[in-house]
């Protein structure tokens, strides 16, 4: 018999009993759908944070200061540590200290009420710092300008605002020029960042003043919150990584890591331990699905059982009017593969369909490899839990069969 | 008339069921042999062994002793695939509840032998086409068994059972579930077939049918009790 022929009698057979088949195929339609919605989420979400990431940066380094908190064992020590200061900022910027260090600038942050005409909002990312700040962490100003050294330098009550802080506290209105009170000091709007969006936390909702003009009005001369670095290339972190350690070491006179009282954070590692994070999640959620699928695997065993006890007789015909054990075989396999293949199929659709939705606030990204691979799961079920009842089929005796009723 | 080979050749053949005490003999020695071209009716009452007999010269089953020679092969050495093949083939059956493939039409179920002894697609339809005639189905080449008559279903049975033109064709009990127009029209085509040449085997009780046959073989306790040749005066009235 010829594979067209197999396969039409298949199709006759899942015919005749079409809600059987329907809910068969459901079963794995719902498992390979599983498979490839989940790990699209999964997909999704690790490809979210790493936008985010890239979003600051690659080649962005945080230098930030372990005092205070008591974080790495610094807390028996307080004494001895020096705060990270302008000069430190300064010396990280010399390229004849840290020639793969592109930029620098000092951070220093607080969180402030910004109230305009009457509105007030709470921003909790108020950041002191220099104009450097803004190609360093990869901003870009919208509308208006950004902080000039002569800000900085003349301690002036000038800000750019985040473009969440704008809509918060102004609204559609323009808010160039405008002033805000912020911790009830008036200060002038200057300019307004472009809008970098992702991450969990809201990175618009953001002050930005002269490191002058926060420590003096807002927040005092204590250590910088932090130094962002930016190294000459996302290749070079390594080495810009080395000469910040090198540098500050030496002005710290820090002399062995024990007594390290700063702390250094690149995107790339911060990066790859999302990635990996994300990977867990990823396949826990695929684990989570192939189970599924493979409960739909079982139901095509326990369906086709069924459907080879109710069809003996018609085995028995087929086998008295010469059908050998290899044709009986193949009609009972092609059925349930018939069934997985066309369940894998719907179920990739509905899988694709499924994935253009957001889910849970994460938009998926479809990984083709788990389409094939639970595409190919599915087939492969059809002929392994196919496999049992088709034998059990074929090896029937021809007169136990025909006496079936 | 020469001597043709005998189609069936059969000795010395037992079959036993069960075990020690609780065994049954359903045969107990039959020799027995058909030659091409006869008309063979094997009767006796239930418990006579014939159902068994009947299975073994199918194929379907196998004699505990004995030796059978179907169209002069020995079929008591051949494996299974190699009995399928002997079954597609040499024998063409025809049951007694019609036994057709359900939800499958009349020309698929005639196809359906032709199919699994790997024939074309062309070359089946053409051959079915042909069988159905020969019963006088032609107008329901596409009715599934549940849209046909008890009547109708045995004759695509028919059909389906000489559609291969196997050695011998083995019925059993052919009439009994058919009303008796239904079962002068299916005794019409079998003694037609017959009239051409075809071996016939009819495993029977009911004594209609058994007189459309040129010979008449009688089994009583699993042993041949009777073994009559008798004129068929219906054989070639059709």
């Amino acid at each position: 018999m010829s594979p067209w022929e197999i396969g039409r009698f298949a199709l006759l057979g899942l015919l005749a009993n079409k809600i059987r088949t329907a809910l068969t195929m459901l079963g794995v339609l719902i498992g390979v759908g599983a498979v490839i919605l989940l790990v699209a989420v999964g997909n999704g979400s690790s490809k979210s944070v790493q936008a985010s990431i890239e979003n600051l940066g690659t080649n962005l380094i945080t230098v930030s200061h372990t005092a205070g908190g008591g974080r790495f064992g610094a807390a028996g020590r307080g004494s001895d540590l020096k705060d990270l200061t302008l000069d430190d900022a300064k010396a990280l910027a010399d390229p004849a200290q840290a020639p793969h260090v592109k930029s620098a600038a000092p951070v220093q942050s607080t969180s402030a009420s910004v109230v305009y005409a009457a509105q007030s909002t709470t921003v909790n990312s108020v950041v002191g710092t220099t104009p450097d700040w803004f190609p360093t962490t990869n901003h870009q100003i919208a509308r208006g300008v950004a902080l000039s050294a002569a800000d900085v330098d003349n301690a002036r009550k000038v800000v750019v605002l985040g473009s969440t802080t704008v809509e918060n506290a102004f609204g559609p209105e323009d808010p160039i020029d405008k002033q805000v009170l912020i911790s009830g000091i008036p200060f002038r709007v200057v300019g307004v960042l472009a809008t970098k969006g992702g991450g969990a936390q809201d990175t618009d909702d953001t002050v930005v003043m002269p490191v002058s003009t926060l420590r003096a009005s807002l927040a005092g001369y204590g250590s910088l919150s932090q130094i962002a670095v930016q190294a000459t290339s996302a290749a070079d972190t390594d080495e810009a990584q080395a000469e910040i350690t090198a540098v500050l070491n030496s002005r710290h006179k820090i002399t062995s890591s024990a007594q390290t009282d700063y702390r250094i954070v690149n995107q790339e590692s911060l990066l790859s331990a999302n990635d990996e994070t994300n990977r867990t999640f990823t396949v826990l959620l695929g684990a989570v699905a192939a189970i599924s699928l493979l409960v739909g695997g079982i139901g095509i065993t326990n369906i086709m059982l069924v459907t080879v006890a109710e069809r003996t007789r018609e085995i028995g015909i087929r086998k008295a009017i010469g059908a050998p054990r290899g044709a009986i075989l193949g009609q009972f396999l092609a059925e349930s593969t018939l069934l997985s293949v066309i369940g894998g199929a719907l179920g990739v659709a509905a899988g694709l369909c499924a994935a253009r939705f957001t889910v849970v606030g994460i938009e998926p990204v479809v990984v083709p490899s788990s389409v094939v691979a639970a595409f190919g799961v599915s087939v492969a079920l059809g002929l392994f839990f196919g496999g049992y009842p088709a034998a059990r089929a074929a090896a029937l005796r021809p007169i136990e069969a025909l006496r079936h009723e | 008339m020469s001597a043709p080979a005998p189609v069936v050749q059969v000795r010395g053949l037992t079959k036993e069921y069960g075990r020690g005490d609780a065994a049954v003999q359903a045969l107990r020695g039959v020799d027995l042999t058909v030659a091409a071209g006869d008309f063979v009716a094997v009767m006796g009452s239930s418990g006579s062994g014939k159902s068994t007999l009947m299975n073994i010269l199918g194929c379907l089953d196998t004699p505990t002793s004995g030796r059978y020679l179907l169209d002069g092969l020995d079929v008591g050495g051949l494996d299974e695939h190699q009995l399928s093949l002997v079954r597609n083939r040499r024998i063409g059956f025809v049951f007694q509840s019609f036994n057709l493939i359900p939800r499958t039409t009349a020309l698929a179920n005639v196809e359906l032998p032709l199919a699994y002894a790997g024939v074309r697609a062309r070359e089946r339809r053409r051959r079915a086409l042909a069988a159905l005639d020969l019963v006088g189905l032609s107008e329901r080449l596409h009715h599934r068994p549940n849209e046909l008559s008890g009547g109708q279903q045995q004759r695509v049975a028919v059909a389906r059972a000489l559609v291969t033109a196997p050695a011998m064709l083995l019925a059993d009990e052919p009439t009994g579930n058919l009303d008796s127009r239904s079962t002068a029209e299916i005794l019409d085509i079998v003694s037609r077939l017959n009239a051409s040449g075809r071996t016939v085997v009819v495993i029977t009780h009911e004594d209609e049918v058994a007189a459309r046959a040129k010979r008449v073989v009688r089994l009583v306790d699993g042993l041949v009790a009777e073994d009559r040749r008798q004129d068929a005066p219906w054989a070639v009235t059709a």
